[in-house]
């Protein structure tokens, strides 16, 4: 590659000074060339690559400098590059008529530094101003609107949702969020720490724990025992297999059979409960800590997760099974809100939904840390189907990947008994931590999450940068419900579970 | 003693449509794994709403405050043109079946238009499918109570154990696929699995539950009482059809509660093991009581012409 950008691993830093910048013309040139390919699929592998980061930040004097973070999926590494908008300079060329998946990476920058994208077709808030926003409308005499939120039925959170139906089908739906836009990333600038990291999003606390505490290794330069870091890996599995059964949980109420919704309610129970005695928190709250985690677990516990997830697993698949059985909960999943291979990795779908649309990415094994590796799991292999039935499919595959890697986990911890689970983290130094941009990317159970920081010539922290899986995959969500029931949206709705105060941080 | 199986058939109306749902939600609570609530919950539900304060909205007109009367009105004297725990209708009159199903109508309609005045989007589309499968299930029911009406020479629901003596061999087979109608009718009407589900809380799947979001307290609580009578009254017919005339009229309550129990059971164990149909697929599920409503008024043809 040449000079225009510079090669960043995953959980590695590059100094900020190295990072070359673009007149914006030229960026955009290279964004559309690097990223035209990732809309011809082959075996589920995108060709190209995908925008995995694009924000500004404030360059003094008025200036904003926009940085790229592309993601190289098949050699595992991402590419960086910025441009600098001087004061004046308010708006530019958008990149979203040629590569779709930008749509919403140019909507933040535009929210949030008022540079316009030029020719944006569908410049929309995204956090903020949702009351002065004109809805897509429709005519017709048999059109119809359904309005539903931001306040909805049961304890879930606030989104809104515009439905334009013919009769019972969804021509389009338009969705709207932002309402719990609480100013994250600033605030992690102001005073990080894992407290406030892990509750960023409630349902993927170990991944955004983990991704912000090997960002914050990286930075520091911080080292942590093996132990440990397996004990991370171990909890992140446990996350992605109970919130999975807890997903199919709810799949299964959505369509009203009722025997899935006890089953799989009471098999979560016991995996969030192993959470509970290793951790002290049901969701694993305060396990991850800078350098390490705050609790060993000893053979006594190891032994007694292994029994529970024993059974577990063995529950899961009979209900799954039995499920897949039944001719009334297939009718229901198959081909119902699908989303095409093509139109995925053109809109840039990421993490569980992606691969349910039959895209091979799993930023576990496209971008594999050290110990990943050394649990030789193995990637899942699903006809991509696209519809709630791959997602169904997809997230029972991923429960027993988890339950396997856990296994592989549970093993490993053995031949590292004597190592401590948390080193502290006195013994940083501040030195390499000037003028840097790191970048930490966790595969959650939901999907990547990006974390990317950068210091100033101090070493302190300057900009935070969160990327959730849902800010990609709710355009998936609004695609897949088209020409479907609008009774269906629900069950759609359920099978992406896609995160509102993960997307409006 | 008249007078004492009135007064009975006056408790079963007042108390059983409330252990219907009960018993219905213990047995899902069963097959779920988990102990449930009490069989009289909804009865305990009943009263704690009644004591509740209204909550109206501003858009409404009488209507709105209108149709809860009306639809708990139109039960309990669609109640009285059928028969019972003692075998027999309390009013017992020429043609009862036309009037219980057209003030069942009535009923609906005034559901419908509660519905529509609320100005909710919601409530419009639940009304729109309440509308669109309560006009397929009409000419079906129409078929069987026609057929009956041919058979028997009798437009009364008392009639129905006469298919019996007057139809011979024909008439197990038109009892037979009477019932089954009759249960679908009931999985229809009553809202229940797979046709629409009580129990959640999806504004957007919802079928009857969407129509009544807007009322509470003493309104809300005579709309499930009304529900739940619908369900009684519809399960009464099924016992009427099977329990045979010879036994005698204490014997008859006792199959009459049995029936009712099992009946329940049925729809809670049905509740649990299958999955909601698709809104799309529910016509299909309909035309399926049509089908064998066609199939009484073949049976019945070939009776009487046939030979």
């Amino acid at each position: 590659m040449n000079s225009n950008w510079i090669k960043i691993k995953n959980n590695s830093k590059i100094s900020l000074l190295d990072i070359p910048i673009l007149d914006i013309s030229d960026l955009r040139i290279e964004i559309i060339s690097l990223c035209r390919g990732s809309v011809s699929v082959e075996n589920g592998c995108i060709n190209g690559f995908r925008p995995v980061g694009f924000f500004g930040k404030d360059w003094g004097r008025g200036d904003t400098r926009l940085f790229v973070v592309l993601s190289d999926d098949k050699n595992g590494v991402f590419y960086v590059s910025s441009a600098l908008f001087k004061a004046g300079i308010r708006e530019y060329d958008s990149i979203t008529p040629e590569i779709p998946a930008f749509h919403i990476f140019e909507r933040e920058f535009f929210e949030e530094f008022g540079i316009k994208p030029k020719d944006h077709p569908w410049l929309k808030p995204l956090r903020k101003n949702q009351d002065d926003y004109k809805f897509f409308e429709m005519d017709g005499e048999e059109i119809h609107q359904v309005a539903v939120g931001p306040i909805h039925a049961g304890v879930i959170e606030p989104g809104h949702f515009r439905f334009m139906c013919n009769g019972e089908t969804v021509y389009h739906l338009e969705i709207m969020l932002g309402y719990q836009h609480r100013g994250v990333e600033s605030l992690m600038v102001q005073r990080s720490s894992n407290r406030l990291a892990e509750s960023i999003c409630g349902d993927s606390v170990i991944a955004y724990n983990l991704a912000y505490s090997r960002l914050m290794e990286t930075v520091k330069g911080i080292s942590v025992s093996s132990k440990a870091q397996l004990i991370r890996l171990l909890a992140l599995e446990m996350e992605r297999a109970a919130i999975h059964i807890g997903d199919l949980g709810a799949i299964a109420g959505d369509i009203a059979y009722l025997m899935g919704t006890s089953v799989f309610g009471a098999t979560r129970t016991l995996v969030i409960n192993t959470m509970l005695e290793f951790s002290g928190s049901r969701f694993g709250r305060g396990l991850i800590t800078l350098g390490g985690v705050n609790f060993d677990i000893d053979d006594d516990k190891i032994q007694r997760a292994k029994k529970t997830f024993d059974k577990v697993e063995k529950d899961v698949c009979r209900m799954v099974k039995t499920m897949l059985k039944n001719s009334s909960v297939v009718s229901r999943l198959e081909k119902t809100g699908t989303v095409s291979t093509e139109r995925a990795a053109e809109i840039g779908l990421v993490g569980l939904a992606a691969r349910a649309s039959g895209l091979n990415t799993d930023s576990r094994f496209d971008f594999p840390d050290k110990y990943f590796n050394i649990l030789n799991a193995e990637r899942i292999h699903l006809k991509g189907t696209g519809d709630v039935n791959a997602r169904f499919k997809i997230r029972y595959k991923e429960i027993l990947q988890s339950f396997s890697i856990i296994g592989k986990i549970f093993d490993k911890l053995k031949e590292y008994e004597k190592e401590p689970v948390n080193c502290g983290y006195e013994v940083l130094s501040k030195e390499n931590a000037k003028d840097v941009f790191a970048i930490s990317v966790v595969e959650g159970w939901r999907g990547e999450v990006v974390h990317i920081a950068m210091t100033d010539g101090t070493g302190r922290l300057t900009r935070y940068k969160i990327k959730d899986p849902s800010f990609n995959n709710w355009y998936g969500l609004a695609l897949a419900v088209r020409n479907n029931g609008v009774s269906d949206f629900p069950l759609c709705n359920k099978s992406f579970n896609l995160s509102y105060c993960g997307c409006d941080l | 003693m008249a007078i004492l199986l009135k007064l009975a058939d006056l408790i079963i109306i007042l108390i059983l449509p409330f252990l219907i749902s009960g018993v219905i939600k213990k047995t899902k609570a069963f097959w779920g794994g988990r102990k449930g609530a009490s069989v009289f919950q909804p009865l305990y539900d009943f009263i704690k709403l009644i004591k509740k304060d209204f909550v109206i909205s501003k858009t409404t007109s009488f209507v709105f405050k209108l149709t809860p009367l009306v639809s708990l009105a139109g039960l309990i004297i669609a109640a009285l043109f059928v028969p019972l725990g003692t075998g027999c209708a309390m009013i017992n009159v020429e043609a009862g079946i036309i009037i219980f199903a057209y003030i069942l109508g009535l009923s609906k309609f005034f559901a419908l238009i509660g519905a529509m005045d609320t100005g909710s989007s919601f409530e419009g589309m639940g009304a729109s499918r309440e509308a669109c499968f309560t006009s397929i299930v009409e000419p079906a029911f129409f078929m069987t109570a026609a057929s009956i009406m041919a058979l028997t020479g009798n437009f009364t629901f008392d009639s129905l154990s006469k298919i019996l003596e007057n139809a011979g061999s024909y008439g197990v087979l038109i009892i037979i696929f009477a019932v089954l109608a009759l249960l679908l009718m009931l999985l229809i009407e009553g809202c229940r699995v797979p046709v629409d589900d009580p129990a959640t809380h999806l504004e957007l799947t919802m079928i009857h539950e969407v129509m009544i979001l807007d009322n509470s307290a003493f309104d809300l609580a005579v709309i499930s009482y009304a529900a739940s009578l619908k369900m009684l009254l519809i399960s009464s017919l099924i016992a009427k059809l099977i329990i045979p005339e010879s036994v005698g009229t204490l014997e008859y309550l006792g199959f009459y509660l049995l029936t009712i129990f099992l009946i329940s059971i049925i729809i809670g164990t049905l509740e649990s093991s299958i999955a909601r149909l698709r809104m799309s697929h529910v016509f299909e599920f309909i035309f399926v009581m049509s089908s064998f409503a066609l199939i009484i008024l073949s049976l019945t043809v070939t009776r009487m012409f046939g030979g």
